[in-house]
């Protein structure tokens, strides 16, 4: 592992355990996050991104529940399990408690901006008030210092006439406005780690374009390590320095932003890229990715991708794939979890013909593959 | 009037009432019975604060000084060299606009021969007193209750809303007859019915509040307190509770009418205020047997009660109108 790593992954399991079954929204998934650099995890909506996330500052709530794996921040322990003799976990010792997570970690280490800026902010109190309670509770500053300290924090993101506006309340602020007062909030902590969940996806583009050059601006001058959640492969080209590809809970692909592009391994990786418009590629026509994405509850056995997987073949119902490394370099750690990259009988195995052999009530009538030709799939790697 | 205000306030509280307390008291203004209800409430409230200092006391009690009034507090009751002597009165005088009325007791006197007009104004002191009391008693047992049972969910909301329930399936008179009784230990007072009402409230406001906490404790903003770190206590103090005050405050409106009335039937009981103390519901229990010969002795409390229970009902109504976005003047 890198030396500059702040905040490692391990394994990390999160199930809810409802009426209907146990949802295993996070699955096994490991990645790291270093220094000042800024991670993506991208995926569809219900891909467990924000389960993941929150999972890292434990505010995960009933009926939700981290059940194995373990995460480090610096030399701390924010999860972990022991094994105990006859088989079940316990958490370590070491695992801070609720009461030091929220006194050493939630706001002053690590930070989170949330998705919707319309409900982010309490309408009840000013902007001001809201960002003076977190500065006061995160930093030795008190009263009329965290105001200052406020102000110039929201001065920083970019609002205009900062001293005004601190006593405005939050529906008096734009869309573009209160996200940037988020984004405020969880600097003015000065965190170590920011976990941004999609925090542009509610902006319109332009919004969106100024916030990520603020976050870049931001990211440079204080070093800040970013964990951004996104579903936007335009935005994880734009900022990210190395990407995590979530499917159903578990991790597909990993590596470099522009191996992740330009070397594209796994097949979902390369079906979102395809059905998103790229400025880079004319396409006559986009790709969507066919179908929606499986329960949870249930996930498809083999590899969980199968079923709307363009490649997919027989040897994909039967094998879970493995995370291997298709790094072409020794320094890049590109990893995927797809069979095609490992020694199991992919290639002696027969395309799936997802129409006649699977459940495909799912996929719209006239999106049924069954005339798509399954057999014209990636050359050999 | 603040038409657009208003519906930015609904659309920016998604759809709840959660903001623009300037907004909703433009609203209540331009309610024509909402003030009615607030001036009759102002009206009634203003008497009972000033009786202290203006009232002649001496003429509601005969100069028997109460050995309890709940407004003690105010500086004149102590001071007895402000109180005039008792002067000769009558028994049973009829008010001023009837045969053998007189302007020295407007609204006629008593059995005992005190003057009626000021045992009205006094009474009002207790009535108020017990209604604002009684419902801040509720409330504020209520809010704690409710918001920490929705806000943590699980066994302790469980454990919460069972006990609050256990009271809840009492009847409200049946309980606060009985609280008054044992704890007063068999000398009832206005104190007791006052905290009796108040327990047999909680419930209600408890519920009321547990509800939109559920909802409340889903909004990002909550999920953004914590990962900041705030305690849970303080996430409740401000956080949750404000935005979920709403309705309490509307139903809170409307039970201090509620809570003056069922006083007003203990006291007719004789489970509430005690003589001397002057009381409407006690003067209706001292008047219903003279109900065919002298009227007028039921007739001015029951006036008494029924203007002041008006005057909430109508600004209670006109509150909730104002804090629901979908009503919109």
């Amino acid at each position: 592992m890198n030396q500059n790593t702040i905040l490692s992954v391990d394994g990390l399991r999160t199930h809810f355990y409802t009426e209907q079954g146990v949802v295993r929204a996070v699955d096994d998934i490991s990645f790291d996050v270093r220094q000042g650099e800024i991670v993506g995890i991208v995926g569809e909506s219900g891909a467990g991104k924000s389960v993941a996330t929150t999972s890292i500052l434990r505010l995960i709530e009933e009926p939700g529940e981290i059940v194995a794996g373990e995460i480090t921040y610096q030399d701390t322990t924010i999860v972990g399990f022991d094994e105990r003799s006859d088989g079940t976990l316990v958490p370590k010792d070491e695992m801070l408690t609720n009461r030091q997570m929220r006194s050493q970690v939630r706001g002053n280490e690590i930070a989170i901006i949330f998705q919707d800026p319309m409900e982010s902010l309490n309408p009840v109190y000013t902007v001001g008030n809201q960002l003076q309670e977190f500065i006061e509770l995160n930093r030795d500053l008190s009263g009329s210092a965290a105001k200052k300290e406020g102000i110039d924090v929201l001065r920083e993101v970019g609002i205009p006439e900062p001293e005004a506006r601190f006593g405005d309340y939050p529906h008096e602020f734009s869309g573009g406005m209160r996200q940037r007062v988020l984004i405020a909030m969880a600097l003015a902590c000065r965190p170590n780690l920011i976990i941004a969940d999609e925090p542009t996806t509610a902006l319109d583009v332009t919004v969106e374009g100024q916030i990520l050059n603020l976050v870049s601006d931001l990211q440079e001058e204080y070093g800040t390590s970013f964990i951004w959640v996104t579903h936007d492969m335009g935005v994880v080209a734009e900022i990210c320095d190395r990407v995590n590809v979530m499917y159903l809970g578990k991790i597909v692909e990993q590596g470099p932003v522009d191996e992740i592009f330009y070397d594209t391994k796994h097949p979902y990786t390369k079906a979102l890229l395809e059905s998103v418009p790229r400025p880079d590629r004319t396409v006559d026509e986009l790709n969507p990715i066919v179908g929606t994405m499986p329960s949870a509850i249930d996930p498809p056995r083999g590899c969980r991708f199968h079923t709307r997987c363009p490649d997919a073949r027989e040897a994909c119902r039967e094998v879970d794939p493995q995370f291997v490394d298709v790094s072409e370099t020794p320094d890049t750690e590109h990893r995927t979890a797809c069979i095609k990259y490992d020694d199991v009988g992919y290639w002696d195995s027969v395309p799936l013909e997802h129409a006649s052999e699977q459940d495909t009530s799912y996929i719209d009538e006239d999106q049924r593959p069954e005339n798509r030709d399954l057999e014209q799939t990636e050359g050999e790697p | 009037m603040a038409t657009t205000e208003g519906q930015l306030d609904g659309k920016d509280g998604g759809g709840e009432p959660q903001i623009g307390w300037r907004h909703t008291f433009q609203q209540v203004k331009g309610d024509p019975t909402a003030r009615f209800g607030l001036y009759v409430i102002a009206i009634a409230t203003s008497i009972a604060v000033f009786s202290a200092v203006d009232a002649n006391l001496s003429r509601a009690t005969m100069g028997v000084y109460p050995d309890y009034t709940i407004g003690e507090w105010l500086p004149v009751l102590e001071n007895p060299e402000r109180m005039p002597p008792p002067t000769e009165m009558e028994p049973y005088q009829p008010p001023v606009f009837a045969e053998g009325g007189s302007w020295a007791n407007p609204l006629g006197t008593d059995q005992a021969g005190r003057d009626y007009l000021s045992r009205i104004i006094y009474g009002a002191r207790v009535s108020m007193a017990v209604g604002f009391f009684a419902t801040f008693l509720g409330l504020t047992g209520g809010v704690l209750i409710g918001a920490v049972a929705g806000y943590y969910g699980g066994r302790i909301d469980d454990v919460l809303m069972r006990f609050v329930e256990i009271i809840y399936s009492i009847p409200a008179l049946v309980l606060v007859i009985v609280f008054t009784v044992f704890v007063s230990g068999g000398n009832p007072d206005v104190i007791y019915a006052v905290l009796g009402v108040g327990i047999a409230t909680i419930p209600v406001f408890s519920r009321i509040i547990r509800s939109r906490v559920l909802s409340v404790r889903e909004m990002d903003y909550i999920e953004a307190a914590r990962a900041a770190g705030v305690k849970d206590r303080n996430i409740i103090r401000r956080h949750v509770i404000p935005n979920s005050f709403a309705p309490v405050l509307v139903y809170a409106t409307l039970q201090i009418g509620f809570a003056i009335l069922i006083v007003a039937g203990l006291s007719f009981l004789g489970y509430g205020a005690q003589p001397p103390t002057p009381d409407w519901g006690q003067m209706l229990n001292h008047a219903h047997g003279q109900m065919h010969v002298n009227p007028w002795m039921s007739i001015w409390p029951g006036v008494a009660i029924l203007i002041t229970i008006m005057g909430f009902n109508l600004f209670g109504d006109g509150l909730q109108d104002a804090l629901d976005p979908r009503i919109d003047n």
